[in-house]
């Protein structure tokens, strides 16, 4: 397992590589030049122009592009990400005060797309053909199907202006005490449904897939108790592919964090990224993206070591 | 104990029931009459014949947008703004007195547009990834391969923001970020079925005949990799909308004045006191036409590999 687990590691890293370098030339791709991404739309033409050429000095766009990739890398490594264009501060403390906002949302929203989509995915596959499946995958589909910004939306609508139960925006007092959980309640519920939908589909279709095979039947003729089989025989088998669907739910949940928190005006990554892009400011857009990209590439790794835990044959391919 | 193997790391969600299964593909070319039980099957299908009365007018809408609408949908009256609905405005009118109806209609227009060109665009693109990595195999496969792992990094709208930020939006600019957002699962999908294939008998057949590879790759694995191209697109086209309006939302995607029911809903939530229905009107309409897509995509499937029903 260890060998295994290292092996993942280290696979891990090109693919961050990449992401990074997917960034980088990515850059290379705007408009004019790169230069031109760190300059301000709404600024006078003489401004720019003196602003490009102090951007050019400080970022080195006039050098030969392997020479600026090498600093850009070298930076990166050394976790400098440079100054937010608009506000002047350091990209990486802005980043450090947003962090635990996402997570806080991230965290509290994978719990509870996960303990509702398998439980929903689940109870369908029991009552597979009745009305009880028929109605638990519509609800999959309408998470599924929903805009998430029009659910936050309908809801705020609802919840905060029809009937006044839940703040509309915003922290609270503490993320700690109960207002600040009544802030948190609509962006949760908001973050979850999509990610409980689809896996409330993906449990339901892992386990039909799994009832009927024959070590299911042979539990049942053996007189495994129905409970048991379903649980022991029927789910424990078909937890591989349904791990594999909570690690792509983590990057589902960082992106969905970009809108939610839009929405919600939560001051987490998401918002952080939204704000760089409304405000040309791209050394945040290009943090914030990376960041949420490492993330995923992190929550896929945990993923591959919980799937290798769960199933030992791949540990051995 | 017969376990799982993994599918593979980063598929969404949407998209996990649409992988190939080697019986699914087996059964695609054994069978001559598949694709008539196929037809036959989504056509008495209930819920995909309602999901395909949902798509038909939808489109139908945005082909007849000219005659449908009542106003000009950029026609401003500033003096009738936020107004309910009346029977010279039938949805009453938005934050700048323009016909919510004739708006709508031709938002159908912009946003199904861009989601099938996207969509569209990624498909020839995954296609052709795909089938290069599943047939060729060796350096070529691992490059483009890694390639794909590298994009899935970015996860959901992310790279549709980050390309979006970095060459401004405008309707090509969209479809073109749909399409590279649309293309490593396509190529994934194409990539194993193709790996699945290429050890069938048929194929080793056409190969012992000296066929082309050419040949073989379009007239024998292309053909065969036709199901789950079509499961998958539909389901990428709604997710295609879904990210259209995302971005619409985020100002990034199609930009005033032209309508586009994401930059609507955007707008609208200015209005939630005053006009809730400019909010809700655009989002219901994304709605049903995401779920008609879904519908169709879930009966595909099942008609193509019925294990899952």
């Amino acid at each position: 397992m260890r060998k295994y687990i290292f092996k993942r590691v280290v696979l891990a890293v090109p693919t961050i590589f990449g992401a990074i370098s997917l960034v980088f030339f990515a850059m290379q791709l705007a408009p004019g030049d790169p230069a031109s991404l760190f300059i301000p739309p709404d600024l006078p033409p003489a401004d720019a122009e003196k602003l490009k050429r102090q951007i050019n000095e400080k970022y080195g766009f006039d050098d030969p592009l392997p020479v600026q990739y090498g600093r850009y890398v070298t930076n990166l490594a050394t976790l400098d990400l440079g100054d937010s264009l608009r506000e002047g501060t350091r990209v990486s403390s802005d980043l450090k005060a947003r962090l635990p906002h996402t997570l806080r949302l991230g965290i509290a929203s994978l719990i509870v797309s996960t303990v509702f989509g398998i439980t929903l995915g689940l109870i369908s596959a029991i009552f597979r053909g009745t009305w009880i499946d028929n109605a638990t995958m519509f609800v999959a589909l309408l998470g599924v199907s929903i805009p998430s910004y029009w659910l936050a939306f309908s809801l705020i609508l609802l919840l905060s202006i029809q009937v006044t139960w839940l703040p509309p925006s915003g922290l609270g007092d503490s993320p700690l005490s109960w207002d600040g959980v009544r802030h948190l309640i609509m962006p949760v519920l908001v973050l979850s449904l999509g990610t409980a939908g689809s896996l409330a589909r993906y449990t339901r279709s892992a386990m039909l897939d799994v009832i009927n095979r024959d070590y299911v039947r042979t539990a049942r003729a053996k007189g495994v108790r129905e409970r048991r089989v379903l649980l022991g025989h029927g789910f424990r088998n078909a937890l591989v592919p349904i791990v594999t669907i909570l690690g792509l739910n983590f990057g589902f949940v960082l992106s969905g964090a970009v809108i939610v928190e839009t929405v919600f005006a939560l001051p987490g990554i998401g918002r952080y990224l939204v704000d760089g892009v409304n405000g040309r400011d791209f050394p945040v857009v290009q943090a914030a993206v990376l960041v949420i990209a490492t993330g995923f590439v992190f929550g896929n790794l945990l993923t591959d070591i919980l799937i290798a835990y769960l199933d030992p044959r791949i540990r051995y391919e | 104990m017969k376990v799982h193997t993994s599918a593979p790391a980063a598929m969404p969600p949407a998209l996990a029931g649409a992988e190939p299964s080697a019986s699914l593909l087996a059964r695609q070319s054994k069978n001559r009459g598949h694709l008539q039980r196929v037809i036959h099957e989504v056509v008495t299908n209930r819920l995909a014949l309602i999901g395909t009365i949902i798509l038909v007018t939808a489109f139908a809408v945005a082909l007849l947008a000219p005659i449908l609408a009542t106003h000009d949908p950029r026609e401003q009256s500033l003096l009738k703004r936020l107004a309910p609905p009346s029977p010279e405005y039938r949805l009453g009118t938005d934050e700048l007195g323009r016909d919510e109806f004739s708006r709508l209609v031709w938002g159908a227009r912009n946003s199904l547009f861009i989601g099938f060109a996207g969509t569209a665009g990624g498909l020839v693109l995954g296609t052709i990834v795909g089938l290069a990595a599943g047939f060729f195999g060796g350096w070529l496969d691992t490059l483009l391969m890694r390639f794909i792992d590298i994009m899935y990094a970015f996860p959901g709208i992310l790279l549709a923001i980050l390309i979006v930020a970095i060459v401004g939006p405008s309707i090509t600019n969209l479809i073109i970020v749909l399409a590279i957002w649309g293309t490593p699962t396509l190529s994934r999908i194409v990539r194993s079925s193709v790996l699945i294939l290429k050890s069938e008998e048929f194929v080793q057949a056409a190969v012992a005949l000296g066929a082309s590879r050419t040949r073989i790759m379009t007239r024998h694995l292309l053909p065969n990799c036709v199901g789950p191209i079509i499961v998958y697109s539909t389901i990428g086209l709604a997710d295609a909308l879904l990210t259209t309006a995302g971005l619409g939302f985020l100002g990034l995607g199609v930009q005033a004045p032209s309508p586009e029911w994401g930059t609507m809903l955007s707008v609208g939530r200015n209005y939630l006191r005053e006009a809730p229905h400019l909010m809700v009107l655009p989002g219901l309409l994304i709605l049903l036409t995401v779920i008609s897509l879904n519908l169709i995509g879930d009966a595909l499937r099942d008609a193509l590999d019925p294990r899952t029903r």
